[in-house]
């Protein structure tokens, strides 16, 4: 797999004050680092998404850290209340340094 | 001291009630019912089911995806993509999961969904076929068959496909592997029974490709027919071997009305 491909669903509009649910999904083989090559015995290097962060309008919401035992291609779903329009940003980092990034805009009305 | 021991016996029959009770808590499956034949839906557990009916939560929308953006990609000599031909994959494609595997003139056998992608490939686009199991084929399988969602499963199995569709029989009622079992001793006469810590389905195909928790990823049809064959000490075909694809045939007959689910989540 070249790229993670992230997912998540946010409501596009919601009333001040209401609580929104948001689900995020990304494909990631989440390699925990205790399984062995078949075929030669060597170790698998680890290779997990390891942090999860949901910013909106650039102040941190939500995050999680991640360790081996979370399953490949990882569910997040999570609360938070709506004050304000704005945009949300998801981030998820893995150990390697890359970052997958997805953003959603939310309008409160 | 007898007194304990019929508690005990008291005890562990009230546990077998209770097993009992769960298993066929849920009575009206709906459209995963019909008649005697049920989906593999039916035998998963509430939580596993909660997956699949979320397609935002099903994580096999993401090869879905894939394979939508696949249909628009141009790859090979000829500079085409699947949509050159083939346009609205929605109409265009809305039969072709509920139908295959069909007889294939050209080739004098039965093909599947895989091999017709591969074929229009390698002929039509001069591109390089994918590799069986490959993410693109996984991906490209699963979104194909995934507009024919809902449809019930319904396959010929009568003229040029008939001989196939009894070779399919013949390997599903065969005996094999060192533990001497036939598909059908399982998912025939002991489907809904325990085998070890799992619970047996009737090993329906109608979910297929299907994520499995298991693989933690999109698997094919020929993928699980291996992991079967290896369980019970045989040794598996190649996947898109013939034998398989008969079997395909059969087990869809064996099927047919139950609607197609792909993609299905499955433990």
């Amino acid at each position: 797999m070249a790229k993670a491909k992230p997912r998540v669903k946010v409501p596009k509009t919601a009333a001040k004050g209401e609580v929104l649910e948001i689900k995020t999904l990304i494909t990631h083989k989440m390699e925990s680092g205790q399984r062995k090559d078949k075929k030669t015995g060597d170790k698998i290097p680890r290779k997990i998404i390891n942090k999860f962060v949901c910013a909106f309008n650039g102040k941190e919401v939500f995050s999680a850290d991640w360790h081996p035992a979370i399953s490949a291609n990882p569910f997040m779903s999570f609360y938070t209340t709506a004050t304000e329009s704005g945009t949300f940003e998801f981030t998820w980092t893995d150990d390697d340094g890359s970052v997958y990034t997805k953003t959603a805009e939310l309008t409160v009305k | 001291m007898r007194r304990t021991v019929l508690a005990a016996v008291a005890a562990s029959g009230l546990i077998v009630m209770l097993a009992g009770t769960a298993l066929t808590e849920e009575s009206n499956w709906g459209a995963y019912q019909v008649n005697d034949k049920r989906s593999g839906y039916t035998y998963a557990a509430a939580e596993t089911r909660a997956i699949q009916d979320d397609d935002f939560e099903n994580p096999a929308m993401l090869w879905v995806d894939t394979g939508g953006e696949l249909w628009n990609t141009v790859e090979g000599e000829a500079g085409k993509a699947c949509a050159s031909c083939h346009e609205d994959a929605a109409e265009t494609m809305a039969e072709v999961g509920a139908t295959y595997p069909v007889y294939y003139e050209p080739r004098g056998k039965l093909i599947n969904i895989e091999q017709r992608i591969n074929l229009c490939r390698t002929e039509n686009m001069k591109a390089k076929a994918w590799k069986w199991e490959s993410r693109e084929l996984l991906s490209m399988t699963a979104f194909v068959r995934n507009q024919a969602r809902g449809k019930p499963v319904a396959v010929k199995i009568d003229g040029p496909a008939a001989p196939f569709y009894e070779k399919g029989k013949e390997f599903y009622n065969q005996r094999r592997g060192q533990l001497d079992m036939a598909c059908k001793s399982c998912h025939e006469d002991n489907a809904g029974n325990m085998i070890r810590a799992n619970l047996l389905s009737q090993g329906q195909s109608n979910g297929f490709p299907t994520y499995r928790l298991k693989w933690q990823k999109v698997g094919s049809l020929h993928r699980r027919f291996r992991g079967c064959n290896k369980q019970v000490r045989a040794t598996p075909y190649k996947a898109g071997s013939d034998e398989y694809v008969n079997l395909e045939l059969f087990l869809a007959n064996r099927g047919q009305g139950l609607p197609v689910e792909t993609p299905a989540v499955r433990n």
